[in-house]
């Protein structure tokens, strides 16, 4: 029996906090994630979620609050956008560092100087090397399924995730959502296990200082150095591939709804051009893809669901047929190119997938971008493509440029 | 009331072998502290001589479980500690966040005061050895005037300390207390009482540091003593709202036969280049902070 409501992106990622039963809260207000923290006191407040919410005064103590209540074994959330996920930079390595499945919305928006509310993924691509699974949402239903995934997925493999989703575009945009059971919720997600508690029962020193070499204990057992836990970040969040698979397929199974594992793809089987991208733009893009084939081009889209751990495999296999081929970003490696362009032609080296590649930046700070933009770039991309040009150099949508 | 030291609880937490140094001030504060709290309690902290002291991985001297976070999150560490606890219903755990002088008047002090403010159920203790020690000596915002450290290392530093304990008390704490490890006793009836009270409780340790003052490693006891018969540390508590002085303080404020703050500095090389006129500032400076806390007394 479905139960399908009209909310909004940041009511979608309440409900799934609410749904996934967690014990403390701690979050601090930014734009457009404050409607989020609003909900989640008023759910706290009035008894319908049993969980400590700690109103910190900060984004770096709203992500240590987390860290330590997950150290002591219970089951936290947070939320920020932009600045807010900024300044708790050095806390979201502490989390990855300590092995803590904490699980965070970042409602993406444009980072200052100078200040803008508005949607881009600048925020969250530039925290891709802190540790954090980063899964990014096309739409609210996926918002509420995946924060619901994000607990299983972090609480197998013991990385947080952070789950993306689009400022304004999703989070204060009402959609039909299928809220799913409280009791079928449980079901999928059993309680959290901590690797390690820290308590009187049994005392140790979490998170020491470490020496580049490895030690021997007092019982003469060989621990690890710095490094060699670094590697073990490493390996679960390679290895976090297959749980991120496992995890969509049995919620699929559970749900009945199926997001795509690490990617999705729409309309790809027979594409020559294939759109790519992360988030909602990617999802504008299967419209831009419907409106070219009505003119008679075969595009399809790729969209990223999981950017931390990268889709290697997935994308090698999505894009083995295309013949061009036009990432749309939010978010620019200043000094280069779209992160998402350089991770996708990397992947790409060494294999029989020599398609050319057109990077486009757009919708950066809520810079409009439409389908049918979209789609009159993508053809733009194909007729050089056609002309031979291999490498184009990358386009800023929509923007005043030179 | 334990009237001495054998009265106190018998069972030590710290192990020998830690990574202070020799005559280091927190290593025994730090040992009573604990002794006063007892196993069920949770320690958080952040990059410090503390954080030096608990051990190199995988082993460590202390046998209380503790967490270390990052330098500016001590406060909220502890938050999240008794966040946690709370929603697991373990809320019998005295949770206990310790940091230096540099992770409380500088970079801690907002975590710490969004903690208090919000009325967070833990104790604060802050380790006063009046400089950034873990990172070689350099001033910090409870650098007292006139010393010499690795960032004032010509000039001295130029201005007073920061009054932090006013700061703390102007939060409205249920406890507040000034401690130093040259009177245990005083130290540990201090904490037994913090561990009773609900609430954030603050606690402010003077900590000798022989290589950080330029001391010889025999003359901590002493250095500390100094510094309260001279006034530059008065050892007093806040109990609602309520001053009271405390130990040798309070014997000092009944008789007011304070020594000159000459008599505590000179002993110490950080001191060396200090002229008359902060010689004489400093003075200035405790008189008046000690006319304060008598005020407070009177009211
Ligand atoms: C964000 C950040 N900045 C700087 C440091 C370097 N650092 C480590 S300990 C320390 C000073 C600590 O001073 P204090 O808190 O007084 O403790 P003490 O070392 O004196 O015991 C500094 C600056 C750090 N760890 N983190
Ligand atoms: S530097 Fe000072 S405070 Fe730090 S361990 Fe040495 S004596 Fe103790
Ligand atoms: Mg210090």
């Amino acid at each position: 029996m479905s139960n399908v409501q009209i909310i909004t992106g940041n009511q979608a990622a309440a409900l799934a906090a609410k749904l996934c039963s967690v014990e403390v809260v701690a979050a601090y207000p930014i734009t457009p994630q404050s409607q989020l923290s609003e909900i989640l006191s008023s759910y706290v407040e009035s008894g319908e979620l049993k969980a400590e919410y700690v109103r910190v005064e900060g984004e770096h103590s709203a992500l240590t609050v987390c860290i330590s209540a997950s150290t002591v074994g219970a089951r936290v959330f947070t939320a920020t956008s932009a600045n807010g996920l900024l300044y708790m930079h050095e806390q979201l390595h502490w989390a990855a560092g300590s092995r803590l499945p904490i699980v965070m919305c970042c409602v993406n928006r444009g980072v200052g100087a100078p200040w803008t509310i508005f949607n881009d993924q600048q925020d969250s691509l530039a925290q891709r090397d802190t540790g954090w699974i980063q899964l990014y949402c096309r739409n609210n239903q996926e918002i509420i399924d995946t924060v619901i995934q994000a607990y299983r997925i972090a609480e197998s493999v013991y990385c947080p995730v952070m789950v993306c989703y689009d400022g304004f575009v999703l989070s204060h945009t009402m959609m039909p959502v299928d809220i799913p059971d409280a009791a079928g919720v449980r079901a999928f997600l059993p309680p959290y296990q901590p690797h390690t508690i820290l308590s009187p029962d049994d005392p140790r020193n979490l998170n020491p200082v470490l020496f580049p070499g490895q030690r021997r204990d007092s019982e003469g057992v060989l621990r690890d150095g710095y490094m060699d836990m670094r590697y073990k970040l490493q390996a679960a969040l390679e290895k976090a591939s297959e749980t991120i698979r496992a995890v969509n397929a049995a919620f699929a199974e559970a749900f009945g709804r199926d997001h795509g594992g690490m990617l999705w793809e729409y309309r790809t089987d027979d594409a020559d051009l294939i759109l790519a991208g992360m988030g909602s733009i990617a999802s504008e893009a299967t419209v831009a893809a419907d409106r070219l084939r009505e003119e008679g081009i075969k595009a399809g889209v790729v969209g990223i669901r999981s950017y931390r751990p990268f889709p290697k495999a997935d994308v090698r296999n999505a894009f083995r047929n295309a013949k061009g081929i036009a990432i749309f970003e939010k978010s620019i490696s200043y000094g280069y190119e779209g992160g998402l362009c350089s991770d996708l032609k990397a992947a790409f080296y060494g294999t029989a997938i020599k398609a050319p590649i057109h990077n486009y930046i757009a919708g950066l700070g809520g810079r409009d971008v439409k389908a049918r933009e979209l789609a009159a770039a993508a053809k733009n991309s194909l007729a050089g493509f056609e002309k031979g040009m291999v490498e184009p150099q990358t386009t800023w949508l929509n923007t005043t440029t030179g | 009331m334990p009237e001495n030291l054998f009265k106190l609880n018998a069972k030590e937490y710290i192990l020998p072998g830690t990574r202070a140094c020799q005559g280091c001030g927190l290593s025994l504060g730090y040992r009573y502290a604990l002794k006063a709290l007892r196993e069920n309690t949770i320690v958080t902290l952040p990059a410090c001589c503390l954080c030096v002291l608990h051990g190199i991985y995988p082993s460590t001297p202390v046998m209380i479980p503790c967490l270390n976070n990052s330098f500016a999150s001590t406060a909220a560490s502890a938050a999240g500690i008794v966040a946690g606890l709370q929603a697991l219903n373990k809320t019998d755990t005295t949770v206990m966040a310790v940091a230096g002088d540099g992770g409380t008047f500088d970079m801690g002090i907002q975590a710490l005061s969004g903690a208090a403010e919000r009325g967070t159920d833990f104790i604060y203790l802050c380790y006063d050895n009046e400089g950034y020690m873990n990172t070689g000596t350099q001033r910090s915002s409870a650098t007292p005037m006139g010393a010499v450290t690795t960032t004032t290392p010509i000039l001295t530093k130029q201005q007073h300390k920061k009054d932090f304990i006013k700061i703390m008390d102007a939060h409205d704490l249920p406890y507040l207390a000034t401690v130093s490890p040259s009177y245990p006793i005083d130290l540990y009836e201090k904490f037994v009482k913090a561990k009773k009270i609900k609430g954030t409780r603050y606690i402010h340790m003077y900590v000798p540091c022989p290589p950080g003052w330029g001391f010889a490693t025999k003359d901590t006891i002493k250095t500390g003593k100094l510094a309260v018969e001279t006034g530059v540390v008065v050892l007093f508590e806040i109990e609602n709202g309520k001053f009271r002085f405390t130990g040798r303080s309070k014997t000092l404020a009944e008789r007011g036969n304070r020594l000159p703050v000459i008599n505590y500095l000179e002993k110490q090389g950080r001191f060396r280049k200090m002229n008359i006129e902060q010689l004489n500032q400093q003075q200035a400076w405790v008189d008046g902070k000690w006319q304060e806390y008598i005020r407070r007394a009177e009211a």
